[in-house]
């Protein structure tokens, strides 16, 4: 099994269709990392928040909570 | 017969705690086979004889789409599941399913548009299996829209469980739309019976992807779901405990 291009520049160039595919590739990639990183996201929202509620509960000083618009 | 373990498995607490050992290794596997299989597919298989290189987008746009089907079958049978024994964890897995399968649809007909312009000469035609991948498309934003709509968590559950069913129908027809009707998109290339139409240097790293995508989705849909179950159970005991612990 050999690799398939002379060189780097032909590898991206894929042919003429460079375009067609590292789009494609490149799509890829964002739409998984957005689909990896939202459930941590909202983890660390929902820490916060109870954490904020901790210290209402407890009698501390809370800052308002940021708005979201 | 001994239930136990299957009302067990309707515990929030139980399937976070449980799947929390399981996280590391699905993240690795999924990405593991997915560079191995991209760059396989992308450097060291051959170029079609007719397509060029173009057809490499095939590595991303098939597992897409098998994805797309799957995670709608399982979503649909959550929602049953769900619906059947008011299993609040079967909606949470439910709701979970349908952002990440319209993820991949869209990728799916995304990647499928990019490569069909220039093989097919087009971006877009009202062919059968894309028209009815559209629908599906519609149906996860359907769901999506439904699980928001509604300020009472049990009625949002029943109602997109009930859409995500009746949708169901639209499965069958994707998958034989190529076989029933003359269309523009080529029928299926990987059989379970029967020799597959493709060259085996073209085969391997796509197996490798599908696998992949497979391994990389499940841990999408646990990670999501215990996202959900944090959410849903922020007022228990352990919720509090597991995320304040550490302030």
């Amino acid at each position: 099994m050999n690799f398939q291009f002379e060189s780097l520049s032909t590898f991206i160039d894929m042919g003429g269709h460079g375009a067609y595919v590292w789009s494609c590739y490149l799509l890829t990639v964002v739409a998984l990392l957005l689909l990896m990183l939202y459930p941590r996201a909202r983890k660390r929202q929902l820490t916060l928040q109870l954490q904020r509620q901790q210290r209402i509960e407890q009698g501390q000083p809370v800052a308002p909570p940021p708005s979201v618009n | 017969m001994n239930w136990q373990w299957f009302h067990r498995l309707g515990s929030p607490r139980w399937f976070y705690e449980k799947t929390t050992p399981w996280m590391p290794w699905l993240l690795v596997a999924g990405l593991g086979f997915l560079a191995v299989g991209a760059i396989w597919g992308l450097g060291f298989s051959p170029m079609d004889s007719k397509q060029g290189n173009s057809y490499r987008i095939i590595y991303i746009h098939v597992p897409a789409a098998f994805l797309s089907l799957a995670g709608y079958y399982l979503m649909a049978i959550a929602g049953a599941v769900g619906l059947i024994w008011r299993m609040k964890l079967s909606h949470m897995v439910m709701k979970s399913a349908a952002p990440i399968g319209a993820v991949l649809t869209a990728l799916s007909l995304i990647t499928g548009a990019i490569w069909g312009k220039p093989t097919w000469g087009t971006w877009w035609v009202w062919d059968a299996r894309i028209t009815s991948m559209l629908i599906l498309l519609f149906l996860y934003l359907g769901i999506i829209a439904l699980q928001g709509a509604y300020q009472n968590q049990d009625i949002a559950n029943k109602a997109s469980a009930i859409l995500a069913l009746v949708g169901t129908i639209n499965i069958p027809i994707i998958y034989k739309s190529v076989d029933w009707w003359f269309t523009l998109h080529q029928p299926a290339t990987l059989k379970l019976t029967g020799p597959s139409s493709i060259d085996p240097s073209m085969a391997y790293p796509l197996i490798i992807m599908i696998i992949g995508f497979y391994t990389l989705y499940t841990w999408l849909l646990l990670h999501w779901t215990r996202a959900e179950v944090l959410d849903r159970e922020q007022r228990t005991q352990w919720v509090r405990a597991l995320l304040l612990k550490a302030s």
